[in-house]
């Protein structure tokens, strides 16, 4: 059984699509990542995942659960970490811990030994009688990490975690949320519209534009598939070398000024042909690089835009939804 | 049992902010307790009350503390939006409890900080010895009435809260529902001065009845049969928690 099975699920705002017909199976354990601009649904599906949104149509299970069908526990299923945060500043660290423990009714004494073992986890345990007012944005989202996790969920869901938050505390986070993965063998979801993120933390990434699902599949697999890597050779005779590379392995060779661009597969294992292919013909090399594709190159293939200018447009799309919400 | 674990969990929250806010509980006491003073001494030897017997700090002082019970419950009440505004609401939203759970758990929260505010100007009353009470039951009635002022005002600021988005209505409630209320209670003067036409506003005030029912418990005479008041303002209660819980389960975040 997956841990999360989405089926055709679709939210309508007026005449918005928010989210359109999407499907995919998530497995026990995995780190999946919904990954697009702001605005292409991450948050809606999350929403509807966490039984806070009804869908327009289509459904989902939880744990086995369904999400329309049994709300109550596919709630006690999930532990979730909101976009933005939901802490209570005016109560400490242990506080905001205990009133959720007592809202998911864990028992008191599991809820005590529970508390301290995951404020340890997130390092805030010398903190824990401190009012959450006074801690940084980098403590506030450990905070709720450990808060969502307090009940023991099958499913985390993390939407946006590292979303305003700078480098270093950023880097700290994921930190966390690896060794989360990799200790507890906990599922979890996370939205994201940072590729690096989702490059480093995601077993498999579902990219979403627009409502849609346009690519799913492990993030080394998806920049295999636009095309593979690139080498970029600044080279004595560039002519020369140009006709040698005619080979099997090597999709395709363009010349641009003074460089040569190599597009294949696997660059690491043929660099040294080529290196040696140059030799033997006495052609000096001057330089040589491998550029690796990133997620954003397979956002760009899928989509012919980059991320950033399909945020722009997604903009509109969160001004129409507020506004079919607020009706 | 869950239910009840859900509101005790919220109710908690709500005594732990109060008790940590210490300005609220002293702003919040101030202006009654200045209209008691200022009014109280400033009236007291100029005004007869038509058909009294007590001074007009004894008559004033239940209206005060049924004002303040109001101000501090409606507040309570309305904290919701900030809830909403800061995100917590979410965080209790998503939770596995049911959202009536919730509503009647703020408004017993609301309640009895509200009743914590009022009964500090009982205490401070009788501290002065502008109060005299004759028996312990009295306090007993004064208590009972103040605790259903604040929930059917919790219940009300929940309601009114549930479809705010942010305080800038907040103003608006303030001059159109607060003071009206308040001044149309009998909590300055007795109900039975106002012209005809008016009379029947204070008939449907819900207020009303809490002043008149703890006038009754703290000075033994009241304008209305206090039984009728407590079947009245219980009556209120019961249906704004009942409308507050409704309108609070459509919220949306």
């Amino acid at each position: 059984m997956p841990a999360v099975s989405v089926k055709n699920l679709t939210k309508q705002f007026h005449e918005l699509c928010a989210v359109n017909n999407i499907s995919f199976d998530i497995n026990q354990g995995e780190v999946f990542g919904l990954l697009g601009p702001n605005g292409a649904g991450k948050t809606t599906t999350i929403s509807m995942l966490s039984t806070m949104l009804k869908p327009t149509s289509g459904t989902a299970t939880i744990n086995g659960y369904d999400i329309i069908k049994d709300p109550d526990n596919v709630r006690k299923s999930i532990g979730i970490v909101f976009q933005d945060p939901s802490l209570d500043e005016d109560l400490t660290a242990y506080e905001n811990l205990d009133l959720h423990g007592r809202l998911y009714g864990v028992p008191k004494n599991v809820r005590k030994q529970k508390i301290i073992e995951l404020l340890k986890l997130v390092e805030l345990d010398n903190r824990k009688d401190d009012l959450v007012k006074t801690f940084s944005g980098g403590m506030k989202r450990r905070l709720e990490i450990a808060r969502g996790l307090l009940h023991d969920p099958k499913v985390l869901f993390l939407d946006e975690p590292t979303i305003g938050l700078d480098p270093q505390t950023r880097n700290h986070l994921w930190t966390y949320i690896e060794k989360l993965s990799k200790e507890k063998n906990i599922t979890i979801i996370l939205t994201t519209h940072y590729m690096d993120e989702a490059d480093r933390l995601c077993g498999r990434v579902a990219i979403i534009d627009h409502g849609k699902i346009i690519a799913l599949n492990t993030p080394s697999y998806l920049k295999n598939e636009i095309g593979g890597d690139v080498i970029v050779i600044r080279a004595s005779n560039i002519e020369k070398l140009y006709s040698l590379l005619k080979q099997p392995w090597i999709k395709n060779v363009t010349k641009h000024d003074e460089l040569i661009y190599i597009h294949l597969k696997d660059a690491e294992k043929h660099v040294v042909d080529i290196v040696n292919l140059a030799n033997k013909n006495n052609i000096e090399i001057k330089s040589l690089s491998i550029n690796k594709p990133s997620l954003e190159d397979v956002f760009l293939h899928f989509t012919g835009k980059t991320i950033r200018e399909q945020e722009a447009s997604a903009i509109d799309n969160i001004r129409i939804r507020r506004r079919a919400r607020n009706k | 049992m869950s239910n009840i674990n859900t509101i005790y969990t919220i109710w908690l929250r709500d005594i732990k902010h109060f008790l940590r806010s210490k300005s609220r509980i002293i702003g919040s006491i101030g202006m009654p307790l200045f209209f008691i003073l200022i009014l109280g001494f400033g009236f007291n030897s100029i005004i007869q009350l038509p058909g009294m017997e007590e001074d007009y700090t004894q008559f004033l002082i239940p209206g005060m503390i049924a004002m303040s019970v109001l101000f501090t419950s409606m507040f309570a009440g309305i904290q919701i939006i900030w809830d909403k505004q800061f995100g917590f609401l979410k965080e209790t939203l998503v939770a596995p409890v049911t959202r009536f759970g919730i509503m009647l758990g703020q408004t017993l929260g609301g309640a009895t900080t509200a009743f914590i505010q009022g009964t500090i100007i009982l205490i401070l009353a009788l501290i002065f010895g502008i109060l005299h009470v004759s028996s312990f039951g009295s306090f007993l009635i004064a208590f009972g009435f103040m605790l259903l002022i604040g929930i059917f005002f919790t219940a009300t600021g929940v309601a009114i809260a549930s479809r705010m988005d942010d305080m800038h209505g907040f103003q608006l409630i303030m001059n159109f529902v607060i003071f009206p209320i308040v001044g149309l209670s009998g909590a300055f003067f007795p109900i039975t001065v106002l012209p005809s036409w008016i009379k029947p506003i204070t008939y449907i005030n819900p207020l009303s009845y809490g002043v008149e029912g703890i006038r009754y418990g703290l000075t033994g005479a009241s304008l209305i049969n206090p039984l009728i008041c407590f079947i009245v303002l219980g009556s209120f209660a019961i249906f704004m928690v009942l409308l507050g819980g409704h309108l609070f389960k459509n919220i949306k975040v």
